[in-house]
């Protein structure tokens, strides 16, 4: 999602098509505007009128005349209003609609994107995409775009009044407008490049906000909340600095009209008095001409404003179009119509040849993985922390496709599918995953275990927490499960998080599950009802354990010891344990874990 | 709680006037070039005329001009037309950077809050509501500051105008001048109507960024799940809210706007027409009037000018009305003058009669702890899920502060140290490990003066050295936002370092070492009591929350909490021997370990 600057035209066409909300109805509100902009020139013209026919008549005041006119007038001034609301009123409909489209596919899409485009993405700046990035389009469309119209009309119209007055003098006022149309196009660049600054740097302050208050805790414990206001003052100032940076374009672009404008006037009034000695036009001619130049150089000064609040728009458009135009690297096959259902019954795993990198020449995190795991077997993946167990986790259950070889998900029985020809819609019915830290929503227990599966009513999911063994624990929250958990589950501890995340996987009953395995201690009583229940959980399907306790590889039917990105062992516990190999070293390490303890269950 | 309707116009001009308080130098350069702008704009008109008066009819009439008369056109306009141009650009970067510099100031107060205020204060603040206040919020507040000085500017121009009118016809200008009540009338019921819709468009925008930020951050669990269909429709739902709140104030502005635009055009008809019927009665000469039908014309843009700074005004009070709450929370954690003993050994602790609550909990979380901590102890605290240990660990480097009691470290309660004094004592690594979107070295030094060589010991300690090592650029290698390209084991590992590095007097762990070797974790704990700075007999104090029988077998003492009460104390096999829930829980952790 490193920004592509494209042209302003281009980048126009691109966000048209993201927003086809905005075509529709757009021709009615250019009719109100045409109507808006004929009133705006009308108007001045009837005030004119009124004073050279009725006041200025040669025969004296014309009342009757100034009253009609007057009234004509009022009528026009009202039509004008009348057009203009309505105009804006369509046009805030329409454009609101089309954002409000834009941000919600903008957002759809980011989850579209693998967990590796995640992660690439500081949350305060996806954030900006979908929020200011956006809003900023909204002057935009509802007060330039229409202004640019209607200044393009007003210019029309004075230069074709000018043409007729005198040629001449058209021609020479449009000869100094030459350059300011080159210098615009230069100016128009420099404040792309000025505005997309900006917004980088409105992501970067949310990026670093989100920071120091995601971690609150470790800036307290730490004491450091100098440095970190030290960093956000930075990045603030930062945005700052952009913003006059843009500021001084735009003062530059105003003035630049300006000065063309009082070039034209001056050339108009000496060449205009020559061209008269010459013979050629009379001073009344010269006179309204230069009324007219005025008239011409108005929408000009508008339209350099138009042109600024459109690089301003252009520059958060252009940051909403490459999320939009990131292809996600992990494709839902059903896109393209090619998509199978995975078989029925249970499901294995297999891995043909597999191997991954992060990043093209990194280390690998996996090579050449060949393994095939039996359907309904549970399996506990152990290794050093590094070693590629997260990474083969991840390519199990497609969150990321493998830079070498393929995943194939299915039984002999039933036949194999490969991972990338399996709909998003069967694959995450079919294979769950528990992520180490199981994240909660800002909503009820029950809520978040219904993420697992919509439409289950609250007792249904106290059922759930029952055949889990952990009724006792749900009856023991103020509210059972219609207890709020707070932000990120901030309210519960992280045992029970991890209670409220297995609890979602269990209601989603898939058919392959994959665990990983959370780090943090769960009260060692409901820790062991967990286990009885995850044996409930896993029984009849497929388990792939990410393994951190001796306990979870030594139930498991068998062990995958992964290290340096390469399966080394495999076989039962029983086998590995006494086997010469990394298996015999991890399990002797875990041994001292309970160390004072000798006494073990069998 | 929506202020009183009629104080809405009132509360925009004390906001206006708050804008010119707190950026006074500013305003008033972008006044006067405003003002400069102004003159030349009116100026350039009489220019213009004084020119046909005395170049153009002259060389019409004498069918000759001279060169001089040219070249003075031409200096006068282009004269004329570089003092506008200063007025521009003046106008133009003075305003804008008084815009900024208060949307700057703005963010640093509402983020140096996000910083001050206690952690329960964020604990019922989303996050994305927090982003929402230092970025649209702040934005809108100061939206209008930009076209301020030419509004004021525009008064000049109004009151030049005025004077001008009222000399040429009294009567005349009074029938226009009915122009500013209705101006002014319009404007108050366009403040009152719009109020309510921008506070909840307002309110609407943070709650969108508040969905997107959690939803993005729960990423991982809603691929998985297949549930992304379903987040985007709960985007969508507020999305499209937003949008109608945003129509609903489309609808008034859209209305707004025509009427500023029509009441000056109305104006100079009414004198039109008012004027027609004097000059037919011989009350004012036909030239007076078109003079005066001119003047008008005039008054057009300032009025236009004046009515953006009041539209953007409602807009503007319910943005700050979001940021005031933040910048006027209280209940920061106060700091006392003193220093802490600073020995070379480890520190020693005494927690008197704590009780703590969370805000509107019916049960206290922890009740009447007492318990001291020898220096160069370790002490293990023991409980169930939910008995109040991350609270107490929270409590002992006063991440949070007890309801009552007291907590003192070397005999100093901590509410009397000096800010930093107790960070400066003590490590603290949490349950959940946070990492900075910095380099590894960053986020073990966190700024701190420690050289490589320290740091690299520090991550040797927490058996992390191996690993980054192999990361792709070592101790410069980027973690990325929350440490997202490290494994959780990684994470945790570097924030124990972090701990490490630091040599504290207190070290506390909360459940820090889950994912790490029990070998390893003995290891830290050996390293921090044999580290240079401690003499071999006088080691670090470590208080560690931990349900590892190996870990609470390095404990000299264990503290047994349940229900927010230490209800037992004393060594390991003690404890076993005299605590039921004590052997049952660790027992059961024991087997669930390592039961088959």
């Amino acid at each position: 999602m490193t920004g592509r600057r494209d042209g302003a035209v281009a980048t126009l066409r691109r966000g048209l098509r993201a927003m086809p909300e905005f075509r529709r109805g757009l021709p009615a509100t250019f009719a109100l505007a045409l109507v808006a902009t004929a009133g705006r020139v009308v108007v001045p013209i009837a005030v004119q009128q009124v004073v050279d026919r009725g006041l200025l008549a040669p025969g004296g005041p014309d009342l009757g005349l100034v009253r009609t006119l007057v009234l004509v007038c009022a009528a026009v001034v009202l039509l004008t209003g009348v057009a203009v609301y309505r105009m804006n009123v369509r046009l805030f409909r329409t454009t609101e609609t089309a954002l409000a489209g834009l941000r919600t596919r903008a957002f759809r899409h980011v989850h579209d994107l693998s967990v590796l485009h995640q992660q690439g993405q500081r949350r305060g700046s996806l954030v900006s995409r979908v929020t200011s990035d956006v809003d900023q389009l909204s002057t935009f469309m509802q007060w330039g775009g229409v202004l640019g119209v209607v200044s393009l009309g007003q210019l029309v119209v004075a230069t074709a009044v000018m043409f007729v007055y005198s040629w001449q003098l058209t021609l020479l006022v449009l000869v100094c407008f030459v350059p300011l149309g080159f210098a615009v196009r230069w100016f128009a660049k420099r404040l792309a490049v000025a505005y997309g600054v900006v917004r980088e740097r409105v992501g970067d302050v949310l990026a670093a906000v989100s920071e120091s208050v995601v971690g609150a805790p470790t800036v307290r414990a730490y004491g450091i909340r100098e440095r970190t206001a030290a960093r956000l003052d930075r990045s603030i100032g930062r945005h700052y600095r952009a913003q006059v940076d843009a500021q001084k374009v735009t003062a530059a672009v105003f003035v630049s009209g300006e000065f063309v404008a009082a070039i034209a006037n001056a050339a108009v009034v000496v060449v205009g008095v020559l061209l008269g000695l010459a013979g050629h036009i009379s001073a009344g001619t010269l006179i309204a001409f230069l009324f007219l130049v005025t008239l011409f150089v108005a929408p000009v000064q508008t339209a350099s404003e138009v042109l600024n609040e459109a690089q301003n728009a252009l520059a958060g458009f252009r940051r909403v179009l490459d999320v939009l135009d990131t292809e996600p690297d992990v494709r839902d096959p059903a896109a393209t119509g090619a998509a199978r259902d995975l078989p029925a019954g249970p499901l294995g795993v297999r891995l043909e040849h597999v191997g991954f990198r992060y990043a093209e020449g990194a280390r690998p995190a996996l090579q050449d993985v060949d393994l095939t795991l039996a359907p309904r077997r549970s399996y506990a993946v152990v290794g050093e922390t590094g070693s590629g167990k997260t990474t083969l986790a991840k390519l199990v259950t497609r969150l990321m496709d493998p830079t070498e070889g393929r995943v194939l998900l299915g039984s002999d029985a039933a036949g194999w599918v490969p991972l990338t020809d399996v709909a998003f819609s069967s694959l995450r019915r079919r294979v769950g995953m528990v992520p180490q830290d199981g994240f909660l929503f800002d909503a009820t227990v029950a809520d978040n275990v219904r993420y697992g599966r919509p439409g289950l009513t609250d007792a249904q999911v106290t059922a759930a927490f029952e055949e889990l063994g952990l009724g006792d624990w749900v009856r023991g929250l103020a509210d059972g499960v219609a207890t709020p958990v707070g932000q990120r589950g901030d309210s519960m501890s992280a045992g029970e998080r991890q209670l409220v995340a297995i609890a979602r996987a269990h209601v989603a009953a898939p058919d392959l599950l994959v665990l990983d395995e959370a780090t943090s201690a769960v009260d060692p009583a409901t820790e062991r009802r967990l286990t009885l229940a995850l044996d409930r959980l896993t029984e009849g399907r497929t388990t792939l354990t990410i393994a951190h306790r001796l306990s979870t590889a030594e139930r498991a039917d068998e062990v995958l010891v992964v290290d340096a990105g390469r399966v080394v062992q495999r076989g039962a516990h029983a086998e590995l344990v006494d086997a010469v190999g990394p298996y015999a070293g991890l399990h002797a390490s875990w041994r001292r874990s309970s160390a004072g303890e000798p006494e073990r269950v069998a | 709680m929506p202020p009183a309707r009629d104080a809405v116009v009132r509360r925009g001009l004390r906001h206006v006037g708050r804008a010119i308080a707190e950026q006074p130098g500013m305003f008033t350069l972008a006044v006067l070039a405003s003002g400069l702008y102004g003159a030349m704009t009116v100026l350039s008109a009489f220019v213009i005329g004084e020119l046909t008066d005395r170049v153009v009819l002259p060389a019409f009439d004498q069918g000759d001009t001279t060169a001089a008369a040219l070249t003075l056109t031409v200096a006068v306009v282009l004269g004329v037309a570089l003092l506008k141009i200063l007025g521009i650009l003046g106008r133009r970067l003075f305003a804008g950077i008084m815009a900024y510099r208060l949307q700057a100031d703005y963010r640093r107060r509402v983020t140096a809050q996000y910083l001050r205020l206690p952690l329960s204060w964020h604990q019922r603040h989303p996050t994305g509501q927090l982003l929402s206040n230092a970025n649209s919020d702040v934005e809108a507040a100061w939206f209008f500051v930009s076209p301020l000085p030419f509004a004021c500017g525009a008064l000049i121009m109004i009151a030049i105008t005025v004077g001008a009118l009222v000399a040429t016809d009294p009567v005349l200008a009074l029938v226009g001048l009915v122009v500013f009540p209705l101006v002014f009338a319009v404007n108050v019921v366009y403040s009152q109507v719009m109020s309510p819709r921008m506070r909840r468009a307002q309110q609407l925008r943070a709650e969108v960024s508040e969905i997107a930020h959690e939803s993005f951050d729960a990423g991982l669990v809603v691929k998985t799940l297949g549930r992304e269909d379903v987040e985007g429709e709960r985007f969508s739902e507020r999305a499209y809210e937003l949008r109608d709140g945003l129509v609903a104030v489309g609808r008034v502005r859209g209305l707004f706007d025509p009427m500023m635009e029509a009441l000056p055009s109305l104006g100079t008809l009414a004198v039109l027409l008012v004027g027609a019927g004097r000059v037919a009665s011989g009350g004012t000469d036909a030239g007076d009037l078109v003079s005066v039908a001119y003047l008008f014309t005039l008054l057009a843009l300032p009025i236009r000018a004046i009515g953006w700074v009041l539209a953007d005004l409602p807009r503007a009070l319910a943005g700050f009305d979001r940021v005031t709450p933040v910048l006027d929370a209280t209940g920061e954690t106060p700091h006392g003058a003193g220093t802490a003993v600073r020995g070379d050994g480890g520190a020693g602790l005494t927690l008197r009669a704590v009780d703590h609550a969370f805000d509107g909990a019916a049960r206290p979380v922890l009740s009447g702890v007492t318990f001291d901590v020898a220096a160069g102890s370790t002490v293990a605290v023991v409980g169930p899920t939910g008995s109040g240990k991350s609270t107490l660990a929270g409590l002992l480097v006063r991440l949070v502060d007890p309801a009552s009691g007291e907590v003192l470290l070397d005999g100093v309660d901590v509410r009397s140290l000096r800010e930093g004094e107790v960070s400066a004592q003590a490590a603290f690594v949490p349950q959940g490990t946070f990492l900075f979107d910095d380099t590894v070295r960053g986020n073990v030094t966190l700024g701190g003066p420690y050289t490589d060589d320290e740091v690299r010991a520090a991550l040797r300690v927490a058996a992390a050295e191996d690993f980054v090592d192999r990361l792709p650029e070592g101790l410069d290698t980027r973690v990325g936002e929350r440490g997202a390209t490290l494994s959780g084991g990684q994470r945790q590992r570097i924030a124990l370092a972090r701990a490490v590095v630091r040599r504290p007097r207190l070290l506390v762990l909360d459940d820090a070492t889950s994912a790490v070797d029990p070998a390893v974790e003995a290891r830290i704990l050996d390293a921090l009591r044999s580290h240079p700075a401690n003499r071999a007999d006088r080691p670090s104090t470590v208080v560690v929350v931990a349900y590892r029988q190996a870990t609470i077998a390095l404990a000299d003492e264990v503290v047994w909490l349940e229900g927010g009460r230490v209800t037992a104390r004393g060594s390991h096999e003690e404890l076993l021997a005299a605590v039921p829930g004590y052997a049952a829980l660790v027992r059961a952790y024991s087997q669930a370990e390592v039961a088959a």
